[in-house]
């Protein structure tokens, strides 16, 4: 049913996606990945994160390059702003996450993407983390994401398109459930 | 002639069905047609499901017209109602009587085994030796109930629809259904009129009006092709017969039982239950997504429905085109709720069924425990399995779609034998 020929080119190998999910299916094994950052303190709130290996397909894999992800709180919070605060990477991972899903998606609808823009809004009360108010939660009220997307599709095919990315995004799901974390700490 | 195994007698056949419902008679009314040898085996009485793992209220979700399996149909006076289930009970009894299917009742099959191109069947009381088998032990034998009913605090009652007949014998107190599929939507509603508050979570729902354009959306389904879809034609099987039922329920009234009419009554909505941290329970925040993908599907098939009419009928003879408000969630649902300070006192798992292969012991079972098949073929060349949903068709999930199933599935078993 996907042989058809195809103009659409949103830069997504749909054929390979769909290839693994019916390998993957069968092989639950396979299927296990384990994703990997590392971070080390710089000074002050500043810190920067490393991520070049993950595990997954029965074997290490490593990225192209090592990325580096710093992280910093604002001026306002008596820091230094070296680079974005960890709250703002969580709707940037958000948002990557969303939008690559919107791109997968509308290839496999042969929907051909011209333009895919999103702002994404986070309200949080910083009593929180601040621990005036044991009752507010550390964590964002919630999060908007609009998006504004140009594309060969009725306005329905894109809020779908857009509902379907949700469904199918890791960040959507570690965001809206819960997920049990360990922490653990040794002297070295 | 018999030989005997532990003492029993061997019996053979050609071809052994397991389970008298709708789905084992109909196999069993094409195979008499063309006078195959065959032995029904059912573990209780006829219909056994429906008589003993029902709830006291249910009807039919489809129509009453739509009761018509291979030589038997509904031919009462009322071909729009919706049966209650003793009455589906009774039609099902008639059509074992009509067909003079050759059924063993009380007889449970306890180990199917193959060798030599053969199947031996043991039952609690014989070993039946057949060349083909086909399993029509139904889609709902086991409820499933998730993995975070292993957190649910102690004092909660848990509740699965085959333990529940009535609100009568819940608690006093509020009440969470898990679930919004035809099963949970329909629990929630009659414990929400028995008085105890209701908060249905919801997950991934499929939303269908009861009736559009003047006419039952079955008869939709049926009328615009949807119903014939088969099953190596759409686009994910595995997702296609995972779908929860639609929101569907037979009333008089023919009402429609969407999350808007439960929470019109004063029910709350939140999303999938999520887990607990003791006495919290925390529900996902993707409500509003799940019901955003409901209504799109839903608008989608009524728009389907709409270009049919537009290029094959009359557009006079049907009520005007409808499009229904989108599901109403409020802006900040809930993501936790206290069990004790909201006094909740019960959890339905309104959370799906599973079938029971646990007698199987052929290896044709993949790693979810279910029968690996190809519209009903088994991999296992001489075993079937009918009465599953979108077995080979999206109707496969009702009563009348098993008509065309056993048909196909009774000419693939009548070539095998002949082979």
């Amino acid at each position: 049913m996907s042989e058809e020929t195809t103009s659409v080119d949103n830069g997504v190998n749909v054929q390979a996606l769909l290839d693994a999910k019916a390998a993957l299916t069968d092989a639950p094994d396979a299927a296990q990945f384990k994703w990997r950052a590392s971070c080390e303190w710089l000074n002050g709130t500043h810190s920067k994160s490393s991520i070049e290996g993950f595990y997954g397909l029965g074997e290490e894999h490593k990225h192209r390059a090592e990325y580096d992800f710093e992280s910093d709180h604002p001026l306002c919070f008596a820091s230094e702003d070296n680079a974005a605060t960890p709250v703002e990477i969580v709707l940037a991972g958000l948002a990557g996450c969303l939008t690559a899903g919107v791109a997968a998606v509308a290839q496999n609808r042969d929907i051909q993407l011209k333009s895919v823009k999103a702002t994404l809004e986070a309200p949080m009360n910083i009593q929180g983390i601040l621990g005036c108010d044991p009752d507010v939660r550390n964590g964002f009220d919630g999060i908007t994401v609009n998006y504004e997307i140009d594309a060969d599709a009725s306005q329905e095919d894109i809020e779908a398109l857009v509902a379907q990315s949700q469904k199918r995004s890791a960040v959507y799901d570690i965001i809206s459930n819960p997920t049990n974390i360990t922490v653990n700490a040794k002297k070295g | 002639m018999s030989r005997r195994s532990n003492g029993r007698p061997t019996r053979n056949i050609d071809v052994a069905v397991i389970g008298a419902g709708h789905a084992g008679l109909a196999i069993s009314y094409c195979l008499a047609e063309s006078a195959i040898d065959h032995v029904v085996l059912e573990r209780g009485e006829i219909a056994n499901s429906w008589r003993n793992e029902r709830w006291d209220s249910l009807t039919l979700l489809t129509p009453n017209w739509q009761c018509k399996v291979p030589g038997h149909r509904y031919s009462g006076d009322d071909p729009d109602g919706f049966m209650p289930v003793p009455a589906l009970i009774d039609f099902i009894d008639e059509y074992a009587s009509v067909s003079a299917a050759p059924i063993e009742t009380n007889t449970e099959v306890t180990s199917v085994r193959s060798h030599d191109e053969q199947y031996r069947v043991s039952t609690d009381d014989a070993e039946w030796q057949c060349r083909a088998v086909v399993i029509a032990s139904g889609a709902c034998n086991i409820p499933s109930v998730p993995a975070v009913a292993e957190a649910v605090p102690a004092a909660i009652q848990t509740v699965t629809p085959h333990d529940y007949h009535a609100p009568e014998q819940l608690d006093h107190g509020g009440v969470i259904v898990v679930g919004a599929s035809a099963t949970g939507l329909q629990l929630a509603e009659e414990i929400h009129r028995s008085g105890r508050p209701v908060t249905i979570a919801t997950g991934e729902h499929v939303r269908m009006p009861r009736v559009y354009r003047g006419r039952d959306i079955l008869w939709w389904l049926d009328r615009v092709g949807i119903s014939d879809e088969r099953y190596d034609e759409v686009d994910d099987v595995v997702r296609a017969r995972r779908l929860p039922s639609p929101q569907l329920v037979g009333t008089p009234e023919k009402t429609t039982l969407d999350l808007n009419a439960m929470t019109a009554k004063g029910m709350k909505l939140v999303g999938r239950l999520m887990g607990f941290n003791n006495e919290v329970a925390q529900f996902s925040g993707s409500l509003k997504n799940v019901c955003s993908l409901a209504d799109l599907k839903m608008n989608r098939m009524l728009k389907t429905i709409d270009e049919w009419v537009d290029d094959n009928a009359d557009t006079s003879s049907f009520d005007p085109v409808e499009r229904f408000e989108p599901t109403r969630v409020d802006e900040s649902p809930p993501l936790t709720l206290d069990l004790n300070k909201e006094g909740i006192r019960t959890i339905i798992w309104a959370t799906g069924f599973r079938p029971d292969y646990s007698w199987l012991d052929v290896p044709v079972l993949d790693h979810k425990g279910f029968i690996r098949h190809d519209g009903g073929v088994a991999e296992s060349p001489g075993m079937y399995v009918i009465g599953l949903p979108m077995l080979r068709r999206r109707k496969s999930s009702f009563i009348h779609g098993v008509e065309d199933d056993a048909r196909d599935l009774h000419a693939h078993l009548a070539e095998y034998l002949h082979h």
